[in-house]
């Protein structure tokens, strides 16, 4: 048996750490918990974040919008402002897990595990997110491509909370676009990812265009190389062909039991030709 | 820890373990058995529970956070000799083989009805696409969902 502590605000939360050192925080608990279950964790204390207040809701900041880390995928997929700016989050939190998961599973922790198969993990990579984190003395934003480091690493010092996760107000992109091949389509981790925005212009030229994938490298991947490609160029299926070339040569993708590394190399430029069908 | 909630209406006040399963404080310690342990990792939904009327994994649950928490299991989901209408339509849509994920099934069904009142069959699939049946009954729980739908809106009690 071990402690678990219920803080109600961000000044018990720093109590019980100081209280309980080497405890480990969850939200939802839907990765953490099945770790401690199968024995690859054994933290000496946990400490729950789900009544903290401070690290729910989401609100407009200036040019910014700042989506609790506590916010469960649920809550998140049934905010106006996220459906309304960020239709790329909802397309990945609509796919993400099941309903039970989502019920319970926070963007926070999705973002900590920093699993290269984490399906919010491309449409924040795309929308160049950042996230706050918080220990008693501050609060420091990163950029969340920063913030991952590798497969289930992030930046997270010890005593530090991720307390919010900052995206730029989207603004001009006229596609916002997920999809996910898993191996089947709901409880499924995926075996590929693509977050795709593109600003298409009147003439159909592709203006900007910001692409991520999951689970083909160590770390969700971009491809300068594939979104310059696209710029300045009408967008059609020859020119989506040429960057998914390059995209597949960008991506390192790795062999495990979902797929072997060629297949996620092709689907991961396959996804791209979809776009021709978006515009 | 000293753990108070309420558990299917009733007030309930117990000496447990804070890192104690949800799952196991119920089946165990308040013998709730309609509590289905499947997987044991969130992926199967046998034991699906409503907390403050949302449904919630109980093998990602610790005690601690239930603490004042409303927890209803399928045992609460009716008064005593009652069924509640999606109950009622699983039986009548023989929408139960072997039962095991039945319970989950129902609470899901539940929430999601409480939610949308006329869920297509595709959003049907969809609310239920956390709570797997390895009987692969789907098409006469979906039946099930549908026809407690039509129950609930003509205005049977829930």
């Amino acid at each position: 048996m071990i402690p678990v502590f219920t803080p109600h605000s961000l000044s018990d939360l720093w109590a019980a750490l100081a209280q309980a050192p080497g405890a480990m925080v969850y939200a939802g608990g839907t990765d953490l918990l099945v770790k401690r279950r199968a024995g690859l964790l054994a933290p000496p204390a946990l400490i729950h974040l789900e009544r903290i207040d401070e690290l729910r809701g989401v609100e407009e900041r200036g040019e910014w919008l700042r989506l609790g880390a506590a916010c469960t995928h649920t809550e998140l997929l049934a905010e106006a402002l996220v459906q309304t700016q960020v239709p790329v989050l909802v397309a990945a939190l609509r796919v993400l897990g099941s309903p039970l998961v989502r019920n319970m599973g926070t963007l926070g922790g999705n973002l900590c595990t920093a699993s290269p198969a984490g399906d919010t993990l491309p449409p924040l990579y795309a929308l160049n997110a950042e996230v706050e984190l918080l220990t008693p003395a501050e609060s420091h934003r990163m950029p969340l491509r920063q913030f991952i480091t590798g497969p289930g690493q992030a930046a997270l010092p010890p005593g530090a909370i991720l307390g919010s996760v900052w995206v730029p107000k989207p603004s001009g992109w006229t596609v916002q676009h997920f999809e996910k091949v898993g191996l089947r389509n709901a409880l499924a981790c995926s075996v590929v990812s693509l977050a795709a925005l593109l600003q298409v212009n009147g003439s159909g030229v592709t203006e900007r265009a910001a692409l991520a994938w999951g689970s083909v490298g160590p770390t969700v991947m971009v491809c300068p190389e594939a979104e310059r490609c696209l710029i300045g160029r009408h967008l059609s299926l020859p020119l989506l062909r040429e960057a998914a070339a390059k995209a597949q040569q960008a991506v390192s993708p790795i062999v495990d039991g979902r797929a072997d590394a060629e297949y996620r190399r092709t689907v991961a430029g396959n996804l791209l030709l979809r776009l021709s069908e978006l515009v | 820890m000293r753990l108070k909630l309420t558990v299917n209406g009733e007030t309930r006040e117990l000496e447990v373990a804070p890192d104690r399963r949800a799952l196991d404080l119920l089946r165990e310690d308040l013998g709730l058995t309609g509590v289905k342990e499947g997987c044991g990792a969130g992926e199967c939904g046998a034991c699906t529970i409503l907390v403050d009327g949302a449904t919630r994994l109980s093998c990602l649950l610790l005690a601690a956070q239930l603490a004042g928490r409303e927890v209803t299991t399928i045992e609460g989901l009716a008064p005593a000799g009652q069924l509640h209408p999606v109950q009622q339509a699983f039986i009548d849509c023989g929408a139960v083989q072997c039962g095991f994920c039945s319970p989950g099934m129902i609470l899901a069904a539940v929430e999601l009805l409480r939610r949308d009142p006329a869920p297509s069959r595709a959003l049907i699939r969809e609310g239920l696409s956390g709570n797997l049946c390895r009987c692969t009954g789907y098409h006469m729980i979906i039946d099930a969902v549908e026809a407690a739908a039509r129950v609930l809106r003509a205005g049977a009690p829930s």
